[in-house]
């Protein structure tokens, strides 16, 4: 079984900025078009991070012109450019699923830094 | 089994089997047994543990003596000689590979598990759940077909799956990382193949 942890470590992004549930995040994304190479930007706020190794990921969502969009990254992705830490949240627990019920402003309260 | 990300961001489910080094023990040729084969030993074993004809069947080819012995047909045994090593130096990345293995017992199952049969209704009083239902006719012809998908043991036999791929090699612990699952538990021994279409 080390020998498998050995190779799971060489995959790991560990360059990447840390952030925590809550927090608003851009994600800079690589994507290809065929020869083409372009890097893409989601903005949001994480509402969960699961542990783990190359099967780590966390979930990004926001609101786009009324509706609500999620996107979970695998963390250690190498398509992943780089992640910038907008804002710090302030949040209790660490699945923040209860954002989905809420209204964007109501969801801003919430996440304010007391 | 775990997963590896690809050169694109792509993620890659691997196996990573301990390929090797195997060596010769016997070299098996069509005039003497009437076919063309190798046969390889993988696996130290203590010679204490080892009874003595076996010792001396292991004595022809440097005294090292082997857990696993399996056999693999080749075209030329000719170019093998006794106490030689085999390593997974014949693979690149990319390769297609077979591995045949005995794949997990699962004793004695029904035949949702053993043949994919549907589930019944789990509500409403139902009592068909995970029962075989109908299995043949009455006044013709009375009698249950051949062949019937009934319960009974399943798993704990040979099973090959083909042309995996090669993800990636690390000749330095004698690695192979192939892309996709290959029968039985973890720590189960495996046999690894070139395709017949790649001969």
């Amino acid at each position: 079984m080390d020998v498998i942890k050995q190779i799971e470590k060489e995959h790991l992004r560990l360059d990447l900025e840390a952030f925590s549930p809550g927090d608003r995040v851009k994600v800079h994304v690589r994507i290809r078009e065929g020869e083409k190479e372009r890097v893409q930007v989601f903005q949001g706020i994480v509402i969960r991070k699961k542990n783990g190794t190359t099967d780590a990921s966390f979930t990004v969502r926001k609101v786009s012109y009324g509706i609500g969009v999620e996107r979970i990254f695998p963390t250690n992705s190498p398509a992943l450019d780089k992640i910038e830490v907008v804002e710090k949240g302030s949040v209790r627990r660490s699945k923040i699923y209860y954002l989905r019920g809420l209204k964007e402003k109501a969801a801003r309260m919430k996440l304010r830094r007391k | 089994m775990t997963s590896l990300f690809g050169s694109n961001g792509e993620y890659i489910p691997v196996t990573v089997i301990e390929a090797g080094p195997c060596t010769v023990t016997q070299i098996k040729t069509k005039a003497n047994d009437g076919y063309d084969a190798l046969q390889l030993g993988f696996g130290p074993k203590k010679k204490s543990r080892v009874n003595k004809p076996v010792q001396g069947h292991f004595e022809k080819s440097g005294g090292e003596c082997y857990a696993f012995l399996r056999e693999f047909k080749v075209d030329d045994p000719e170019a093998f000689e006794l106490g030689q090593t085999v390593t997974l130096d014949m693979f690149t990345v990319g390769d297609k590979i077979d591995v045949s293995g005995r794949n997990k017992g699962r004793g004695f199952s029904g035949v949702t598990k053993r043949h994919g049969f549907h589930l019944g209704r789990k509500t409403h009083g139902s009592h068909n759940y995970r029962l075989p239902g109908s299995i043949g006719n009455s006044a013709w012809p009375s009698k249950v077909i051949k062949g019937k998908k009934m319960p009974g043991r399943y798993g704990n036999v040979r099973q090959t799956m083909r042309n995996l791929e090669v993800v990636d090699i690390r000749p330095e612990l004698n690695l192979l990382l192939v892309k996709g699952a290959v029968p039985g538990p973890v720590n189960a021994t495996i046999e690894i193949k070139k395709p017949k279409a790649a001969k």
